[in-house]
């Protein structure tokens, strides 16, 4: 099968940095990737290429074989670091907001993993606590049935619980066919749910690998990897 | 039964382990039906793939077997069972008596300290 992301030579220059510096790999269907890597080492780069609201400057990226634009926008859910919802709105318009907007977007699972995590449709995102937003926001993108999930930092603002339920929400909700990025540096957190790993440094990718492979062949946890290569 | 998983290993030989555990405890009774893969990844908060991959493992040795339309199951084959529990069982003593080498005590040693402490469990 067509790998649902590929790389091939691709740098992203953005005057005299190299934000991504001839990167070259895939990802396969029905996978969680981990994107990790130090601040500033290119992962936000990567995800916003792959979404479509960056150009490379030079190589290529392809979703499922298509240069992202208007066709893929469709098979690609992504969740930015920042927000860009207003703050005026309820939970219920950004619903119908995103219902509006793609036609893949599953009213009825939205509304319940709202009712599930005791989130009030009527609430409007300014009263919101950071948590509350980032949860809501991954909800709603992980209520488009795609064939790519990018998510730009999932977890950095929520709590221990909030952080397993949403953990939770992601492995299962995904399907075999599509496949799940999540960018992060809370290594410890996510390793348990991913099936391979992206090591990325100074915008190289260092090392692409199965979380198994990793944990048999050197026998330790990703995170303790991650330390060892990546220490300051 | 909680899932317990550590960090260093891959997580599918932790999950086989525990459902064997499981298994040969009664947990998941002989001939019983095994909840789906989602279910059973959610439980444990893991990925559904590792999930399937610790089973097939379990399957290729014949302890769990699939039916296409209806799930998976637990073998009803107690014998292999019980040899699997066997096997655990030696793998407990094997891991203990080393620990106790590294103590200094030999396994004649340790055998008479296992006799002394029983008889104080009194």
């Amino acid at each position: 099968m067509q790998p649902i992301l590929q790389c091939s030579h691709l740098s992203k220059h953005f005057g005299y940095l190299r934000a991504l510096d001839d990167v070259t790999f895939s990802l396969e269907r029905g996978r969680i990737i981990g994107l990790l890597g130090p601040n500033g080492s290119g992962k936000s780069t990567l995800i916003k290429l792959a979404s479509g609201l960056l150009v490379p400057s030079q190589g290529e990226i392809l979703v499922d074989g298509q240069k992202p634009g208007l066709e893929t926008k469709l098979q690609v859910s992504y969740l930015p670091e920042r927000t860009y919802l207003n703050n005026w709105m309820r939970v219920r318009d950004m619903i119908d907001f995103f219902g509006d907007f793609y036609s893949n977007f599953d009213k009825a699972k939205a509304f319940e993993m709202l009712r599930r995590l005791n989130i009030n449709v009527r609430d409007r995102l300014k009263t919101m606590s950071k948590g509350t937003k980032e949860k809501v926001q991954l909800i709603l993108v992980m209520s488009r049935n795609a064939d790519l999930y990018l998510l730009d930092e999932p977890i950095g603002g929520v709590d221990p619980a909030a952080r397993d339920y949403i953990l939770n929400t992601i492995i299962t909700n995904y399907n075999e066919n599509a496949s799940v990025v999540i960018s992060t540096h809370l290594i410890a957190d996510v390793e348990r749910v991913l099936d391979d790993v992206v090591f990325i440094c100074n915008g190289k990718v260092t090392l692409t690998s199965s979380v198994d492979d990793i944990r048999e062949g050197q026998g330790k946890s990703v995170d303790a990897l991650f330390r060892e290569v990546f220490r300051c | 039964m909680e899932w317990e998983l550590k960090s260093d290993r891959p997580i599918y030989l932790q999950l086989m382990e525990q459902i064997q555990l499981r298994i040969v405890s009664g947990g998941y009774p002989a001939g019983s039906k095994l909840p789906p893969v989602r279910d059973l990844a959610a439980e444990a908060s893991v990925n559904p793939n590792t999930m399937q991959k610790a089973l097939s493992e379990l399957e290729r040795g014949g302890l769990i077997y699939s039916q296409r339309t209806s799930g998976r199951f637990i073998t009803e084959d107690e014998g292999m069972i019980q040899t699997v529990k066997i096997g655990l069982a030696k793998e407990q003593i094997k891991a203990f008596f080393e620990r106790m080498q590294q103590l200094g005590y030999s396994k004649e040693e340790t055998v008479s300290l296992l006799e002394q402490a029983m008889k104080e469990g009194k």
